[in-house]
Formats: structure tokens, C-alpha cells, sequence
């Protein structure tokens, strides 16, 4: 028996080899990515840089008002974001019947999330800041992130409604419940896992946003409390990030908070995961 | 009793329809205020001397605002990218969904999904401290902020979405097809190379297309490597994407100065737009066959 020609050997290697050179190259560049940041950022992580504020005085860095904004945001955000999107949710896969509306919102969601960042945040700004005069202020920071993370929230909701099986609904139906009742009762509590992905997804991307804060939440770094904190400008990490590498020049600085971001990023991705293997060994049962 | 119920029902309806109307209403929200704020500018420079003006001095005595300069950069930018991202993408994700054992798989997946929500400044600062120095070295160039350096920032940060949505196409490739190919005697490479990848072509044209609407709009990471100057792009000069000229300018400019950067923003929003639009033309296709 003759095996495979000469010719048809190399490209079988040369192809081979060309996946093989791709699949290393990206993943040294992870984890050269994640090296290079938690070298060159954990030995400039003190306590001092993390329970202070930035002082012309005492010519110190803090960054703690930076991750209190962080904080902050990423509540606001998700509070607000949440019912809107699993309402969308609700909307799409239980009450609506015309297929051209599904098709609208779900086409307007698709349009959304292709929407570069630096886009929401220009939009962010006149909307937000100067129409509803709310000025550069964390809350406008956050309306900004719950139109960008919308659809995020409802495609992860949504995909988890269509996994409650309809006899359930049809179950509470017979026994006389309202729709709003069965809602509530059967299809709420079916798509906690969707709700909880996208949570964290929604987390991920608040964590890693920039472009669309710098002209909604502004740049200062004052200590505030939650309720003032939301009416006034402050940097987020990122954006503080941002600012001390490119604008004043503290490498090291910037480099401790890529670390924590490159930390929290890990957490993320770890959580998503266990959250997902989670609920479907969960639904397998 | 019964009326009430009803009512009730209704109005829960009405709830969650203005819920369902919402990402509607924020697309013609967007879009609204864009052109608004984007035509006045436009239409005071003129459409021609706008788009296709090579000299972008904005704060200069006579202020010139060409943004052919910003244009081009995106384009060349996005396209550089799109030729070093989208082959190792390509040749990962058909190794991933087709070649690698379980376990390659579930590692490699986890590193993508991180390498996706890695945030762009930081992305932007390690290009500042690595890649810049990097390419002035490499190059004897006496700044390596420069168009190749944004665009290899912008081919890593495309390669998670191009590896994603091209796995997801080739594992939908019905395993008929492949076994049919093994049987009449192709090896599995040939196979995964000339009957999976065809078979999943317009997914991963939906990749690549994915890959070029983040390049496009990716504003953080690009403004730190790419130098900011606005010049007419060259692969070793310093440069401003649209994304960053609208960025670098916003927190200062005013007037005439601000309203151009609003009719950048539209510009762009324009390439976003025809970016989504050809990618659904694509999706459609691939959930077609």
C-alpha cells in the first residue's frame, strides 16, 4: 500500500506547523501579558498606595479614592442595567408575538455592541452631562456603562429564558396563574444563571472601560461616600491608569494598578467559568 | 375582580414593552445626537475639504481641520492588523476546534477569554514600555510611537474575537462532511483545511469582520502607542486614529474646534455602521449554510 505523496505530506507538515507556531505564539503572549504586568506591578503595590489619597503635600500617590470610584460605578451601573435588560429579556421571549419587533430590538442590541466606547462616551457626555445637566459626574459615568452593557445582560438572560422548558409555563397556566404571576413565580427564578453571567460579564467590562468615562466620569480623585460620590467626577482605575502613565508619567504606579486589574480580570474570567460549569451540571440533573 | 386582573396584566405588558423598546430607543438616541452635533461642523468646513483635506492644524491661528489624515490612518491601522492578526487567529482556531486534545482546548479557551478582557489601557501601557522602546531599538527610529506599533497592539487585542467566533464556525461544520473526506482518503489535515474551513468560510469572514469593527473603534490603547501627531500615515511615524483624535482634542477644544470633533465621531460612526452591517450579512449567510 502507498502512503501519502511527498507533496501531500508537506503541506499536511507546513499546515501542522503553522497551527502549531499560532497556538503557542498566543499563548506565550498571555502569559507573557500577565508576567510582564504582575512583575513589573505587584513590588510598587503598598498599603500606602492603597488606603491613601493623592497629596501635592506629601508628594504621595493613593489610589484608594480610584478603586472606591471603581466600586462605585460598578454598583450604579448594575443596579441600573439589571432590570432594564432582564425586562428586555422578559419582553422578547414571553410577551412578544410580532416577529419583526424581535427582530428590531434584537437587531438594535446587535448594533449597540459594536458601538466602539469612545462613541458612548462623546454620546454619553452630551446626553448625560450637558442635556440632563448632570455635569461630568459618576452617575453620568454609569447611565453611559448601562447603555453599553444592555445588551450584554439581555443576550445572557435571554439565552437562559429559552432554557426553561415551556411545560413549566404551561403547567402554571393550567393551574390559573396570570402571565405576570408566571412570570414571577416559574421564569424569574429559571434564568438566575444568565442573570449571574451576565452580571459578571457586565463587571468585566465595567472593570476594563475607559474610553467612554474620561468625558462622563471626569478625572478627580476625591474620597467621597457612595451618594456624593455618584453626583461628582472621579477617576476609575482604568482611567487613573491611564492618566498617571500617559499624563504625568508614574510607570510605577500604573503598573500596580494593571496588576490589580490584571488580578481582577483573572478572578472574573475564573468566576465565569465556575458560574457556568456550575449551572450546567445543575441543569443536566 | 376579574377586570382588575386584566388591567393589571396590561399594564405589566406596557412595562415590559417599553423595557423591550429600550435598546431601540438608545441606537436612535445615539445615532440622533451624532448626526446633530456631527452636520453643523460639516457643513461650515464643507464636505470635501472636511473628508479628503490632508492638513489637520486645529488650533493654529488659521485653523485647517482635513481629516484625510485620520481616515487613512484607521484604514492602514486596521488593515495592518487585520494581516498579522487574522492568520494566527485563523490557523490557532482551526488547530483549537479541530486538532487540540480536550484539555489543550479548555486551557487555550480560558487564555483567550482572558486575553479578551484584559483592559485596552493596559494593553496600551505594556505597548508603551515593551513595543515602543521595542521598534525604536529594532528600527533605529528616534520614537517608536508609531503606526506599527498600534498596529500590533490592535492585531493582539482582535486576535480573542477572530480565535472565537471562527472556533464556534468550525465546530458547527456538520462531522459528515469530514468523515466523508477522511474516507475517501484525505488526511485530517487536508481535511480540516479544504472541506471544515470552506464549509465554515462565512463564519470566519464573520470574524475577520468582527476583528476589523474593534480595530476601528479601539481608542485607549491605540492613543497611548500610536504617538498622536496628526500626520499622513507611515509605518514608522507617529500618528492619530479618528478614535483618538476625537479623544485627544474633547477635554480642551471649543467652538468650531469641538463641533469637528463631533463630525469625526460620525465619520466613524459611519464605518461602524457599515462594519455591522456587513457582518449580519455574513452571520445571516452562515445560519443560512
Amino acid at each position: 500500500m502507498k502512503a501519502v505523496s511527498r507533496k501531500r505530506r508537506a503541506y499536511g507538515g507546513l499546515m501542522r506547523a503553522l497551527m502549531l507556531f499560532s497556538v503557542i505564539l498566543t499563548g506565550a503572549l498571555v502569559l507573557f501579558l500577565i508576567g510582564y504586568v504582575l512583575w513589573k506591578g505587584i513590588p510598587n503595590i503598598t498599603w500606602e498606595l492603597l488606603s491613601t489619597k493623592p497629596s501635592y503635600l506629601r508628594n504621595q500617590i493613593g489610589i484608594l479614592p480610584d478603586i472606591l470610584n471603581t466600586v462605585y460605578i460598578v454598583i450604579a451601573t448594575l443596579l441600573i442595567v439589571l432590570p432594564l435588560g432582564v425586562g428586555a429579556a422578559i419582553y422578547l421571549t414571553e410577551y412578544a408575538q410580532n416577529k419583526k419587533m424581535v427582530a428590531v430590538i434584537e437587531y438594535a442590541a446587535e448594533t449597540l455592541s459594536g458601538i466602539p466606547s469612545i462613541i458612548y462616551g462623546l454620546v454619553g457626555m452630551l446626553f448625560f452631562c450637558q442635556f440632563l445637566n448632570m455635569q461630568t459626574s459618576l452617575l453620568a459615568g454609569a447611565l453611559t456603562l448601562v447603555i453599553m452593557n444592555l445588551p450584554t445582560i439581555m443576550r445572557t438572560t435571554q439565552e437562559s429564558l429559552k432554557t426553561v422548558p415551556q411545560s413549566y409555563r404551561e403547567g402554571a397556566f393550567g393551574l390559573g396563574a396570570g402571565k405576570w404571576r408566571v412570570i414571577r413565580t416559574v421564569v424569574l427564578p429559571g434564568c438566575v444563571d444568565g442573570v449571574i453571567t451576565g452580571c459578571i460579564l457586565a463587571v468585566g467590562r465595567i472593570l476594563g472601560e475607559s474610553a467612554a468615562l474620561l468625558f462622563t466620569a471626569g478625572f478627580a480623585h476625591a474620597l467621597n461616600n457612595f451618594f456624593f460620590g455618584l453626583r461628582s467626577a472621579g477617576a476609575t482605575l482604568t482611567v487613573a491608569l491611564y492618566v498617571y502613565a500617559k499624563e504625568q508619567g508614574e510607570f510605577g504606579v500604573a503598573f500596580a494598578i494593571a496588576a490589580i486589574l490584571m488580578v481582577l480580570t483573572l478572578l472574573i474570567n475564573l468566576a465565569a467559568d465556575l458560574v457556568g460549569a456550575y449551572y450546567r451540571r445543575k441543569k443536566r440533573l | 375582580m376579574k377586570n382588575g386582573k386584566r388591567v393589571f396584566e396590561t399594564a405589566v405588558h406596557g412595562i415590559f414593552l417599553v423595557l423591550g423598546l429600550i435598546t431601540v430607543a438608545c441606537v436612535l438616541l445615539i445615532t440622533v445626537y451624532l448626526v446633530i452635533s456631527g452636520i453643523p461642523a460639516i457643513r461650515e468646513i464643507g464636505l470635501v475639504p472636511f473628508l479628503f483635506g490632508e492638513k489637520w492644524a486645529s488650533t493654529a491661528a488659521e485653523p485647517s481641520y482635513g481629516i484625510l489624515p485620520f481616515i487613512l490612518t484607521s484604514i492602514y491601522g486596521t488593515a495592518g492588523a487585520i494581516l498579522l492578526g487574522v492568520p494566527i487567529g485563523f490557523f490557532a482556531a482551526v488547530y483549537l476546534a479541530k486538532a487540540a486534545s480536550p484539555r489543550v482546548k479548555a486551557v487555550m479557551q480560558s487564555a483567550v477569554s482572558l486575553l479578551a478582557g484584559i483592559p485596552s489601557v493596559v494593553y496600551g501601557l505594556v505597548g508603551m514600555l515593551v513595543l515602543v522602546p521595542g521598534i525604536r531599538k529594532l528600527f533605529h527610529v528616534p520614537d517608536g510611537s508609531s503606526l506599527l506599533a498600534a498596529m500590533i497592539v490592535l492585531a493582539i487585542m482582535i486576535l480573542p474575537s477572530i480565535i472565537k467566533v471562527s472556533v464556534t464556525a468550525l465546530e458547527a461544520v456538520p462531522s459528515e462532511y469530514e468523515d466523508a473526506s477522511l474516507a475517501l482518503g484525505a488526511t485530517p489535515v487536508e481535511t480540516w483545511f479544504r472541506v471544515s474551513v470552506p464549509a465554515a468560510r462565512s463564519g470566519i469572514a464573520a470574524a475577520v469582520v468582527l476583528g476589523v469593527g474593534r480595530a476601528i473603534g479601539e481608542a485607549m490603547a491605540v492613543m497611548m502607542v500610536s504617538g498622536n501627531v496628526p500626520n499622513m500615515p507611515s509605518l514608522f511615524q507617529s500618528v492619530r486614529f479618528l478614535t483618538t483624535a476625537v479623544a485627544s482634542e474633547m477635554s480642551y477644544a471649543s467652538g468650531l474646534q469641538r463641533q469637528v470633533l463631533f463630525s469625526i465621531a460620525l465619520v466613524l460612526f459611519l464605518f461602524i455602521m457599515l462594519m455591522n452591517a456587513t457582518l449580519n450579512f455574513f452571520l445571516k449567510r452562515n445560519k443560512e449554510g
